[in-house]
């Protein structure tokens, strides 16, 4: 998969990560991506547009660092560089966070476009963590993005929605939307109970970028203000790192869903001992 | 086939020419004069000139308007005249003129939309006359055409095929699988006949009121008379 948009300038891609439905893990998706990008040595700002519900400072444990945030910038209370946040463990990322005061009505589409364009001249890669709807909050979000992600879990209910935001995507300038599907649970797609991805490709027919396993490890990390890419253990982390490594242009095999079986637990099977 | 020739009486040459056919009377109006010179023309024959084969048994009329357009209001400023005869049934008025929206109007319905798309959820498709869709119909999505509908993709969605209450019109899919479908004013019963899909393509037309899916080689059977118009 090659990233299309603008590679060979020294502009760089905005991507919006969106859903539709809330709590398909939206902002967790874009903790992860932004991070997985920034330790792949690419420049990243993770712009968070989700105002009055801000979510990524917290997940990304930069909350108590907040001074200025998009909304003073849009309305020129500060500059753009002075409402950045550095995250400090990471060299290459920083972290535009949104009001947690005012509603989305508080900016317009025009303001946010160019608030990306002027970030796009400084990074590689800027993240927008779109907030859930398809009114204001979304249109904003959408504003700057030269490219889309959405994300969707295995649920009749976020599938709906996410073919709804697919399709109002297909207005903007944003090309085709590529799909991540998060919080997929191998046994109960086995069993039936799960919508399998390809029942979800058949019915949203776009590309998918990703398959992110449910993974305890990710609650926990965003819990402790760390995202999960940091573990290099984790299903989840490696799911995201191959997401970023597949928006950068490599050919990574999608992960298989199953639990990894220790060394172990094999020889048990081998002798028929289970 | 009866003919009737009128003879002018106080005018120099008739404006309206009744001829008497199997079907009834049929009057022809010239469409050269004015229109107050046809009315005129026409008031005199029903009131006085033709009283004896205007009078009698109920005879349906049939009004030949020739190359001239008639407002709505015209039509019945000379339906009104003819009515004054209580046998004198109007059947219909014809002209061999219509005005350019109603031969726009007519050629939509007439017309045959090809779209490639899919219809996402949210999103509505619709128009005149029948629909090719090059696509699917997904969950929440609806399509919708005062004629047939052909899905040539999976139909998960809405259709309302003959939204002006057109009885005959039927929806296709090659996969049949829809939230709910519409012929006209009837609504599909959500039964679990779209579940156990049979995998091959499918319409659904209205027989007495009622909504019923077949299988698309019985279309020949059913409704003979799609492929002749759209020849």
């Amino acid at each position: 998969m090659r990233v299309d948009g603008i590679g060979g300038t020294d502009v760089g891609i905005g991507i919006v990560v969106t859903s539709g439905k809330g709590g398909v893990g939206k902002t967790t998706t874009s903790a992860n991506l932004g991070t997985a990008l920034a330790l792949m040595g690419q420049k990243v700002c993770m712009v968070d547009t989700d105002i009055g519900l801000r979510n990524l400072d917290v997940v990304m444990g930069l909350e108590n660092r907040i001074i200025y945030d998009l909304v003073d910038v849009a309305e020129g209370a500060c500059r753009l560089q002075q409402a950045l946040i550095k995250d400090k463990r990471f060299e290459n990322l920083s972290l535009l966070p949104a009001a947690q005061t005012k509603d989305k009505n508080a900016i317009t589409p025009e303001q946010m476009e160019e608030i990306i364009t002027q970030l796009k001249r400084e990074f590689d890669y800027v993240v927008i963590d779109c907030p859930a709807g398809i009114e204001q909050g979304f249109r904003n979000a959408v504003a700057g993005a030269d490219q889309a992600i959405v994300v969707t879990t295995p649920e009749k209910a976020a599938v709906r929605d996410a073919d709804r935001i697919i399709g109002l995507l297909e207005r903007e300038k944003v090309g085709m939307p590529k799909l991540v599907i998060n919080r997929v649970r191998s046994h109960m797609v086995k069993n039936g109970e799960m919508l399998d991805v390809e029942d979800i490709l058949d019915l949203l027919a776009i590309d998918l970028v990703g398959v992110v396993p449910d993974d305890d490890h990710v609650i926990k990390s965003a819990n402790q203000g760390e995202p999960a890419v940091m573990n290099h253990e984790s299903r989840a982390s490696i799911a995201y790192r191959n997401i970023a490594r597949r928006l950068l242009g490599e050919a990574v095999p999608l992960l298989p869903l199953e639990e990894k079986k220790g060394v172990f637990q094999k020889m048990r099977k081998f002798f028929g001992l289970k | 086939m009866v003919s009737v020739e009128v003879k002018p009486v106080t005018t120099v040459k008739s404006k309206v020419t009744i001829k008497g056919t199997k079907e009834g009377l049929v009057f022809f109006m010239d469409d050269t004069c004015s229109f107050d010179e046809l009315l005129a023309d026409l008031r005199e024959k029903i009131e006085h000139s033709h009283q004896q084969i205007l009078s009698g048994p109920l005879i349906r009329v049939s009004i030949k308007l020739g190359k001239r357009y008639c407002t709505p209001e015209q039509q019945e400023e000379l339906t009104k005249i003819i009515r004054q005869k209580g046998n004198l049934v109007i059947h219909l008025v014809e002209a061999d003129v219509i005005t350019k929206e109603e031969a726009f109007a007519e050629r939509l319905k007439s017309q045959f939309h090809v779209q490639v798309h899919t219809i996402r959820s949210g999103q509505v498709l619709e128009s005149d006359g029948d629909i090719l869709l090059l696509g699917d119909v997904n969950p929440g999505g609806t399509i919708r055409s005062t004629g047939n509908i052909y899905v040539l993709g999976h139909l998960r969605g809405y259709a309302h095929a003959g939204i002006s209450g057109d009885t005959e019109a039927i929806i296709a899919a090659a996969v049949m699988s829809p939230t709910q479908l519409r012929i006209a004013e009837v609504v599909s019963k959500p039964g679990d006949e779209w579940t156990q899909n049979s995998g091959g393509t499918e319409f659904a037309y209205l027989e007495n009121e009622t909504m019923l899916v077949a299988k698309m080689n019985y279309l020949s059977r059913i409704r003979p008379e799609l492929g002749e118009t759209k020849a």
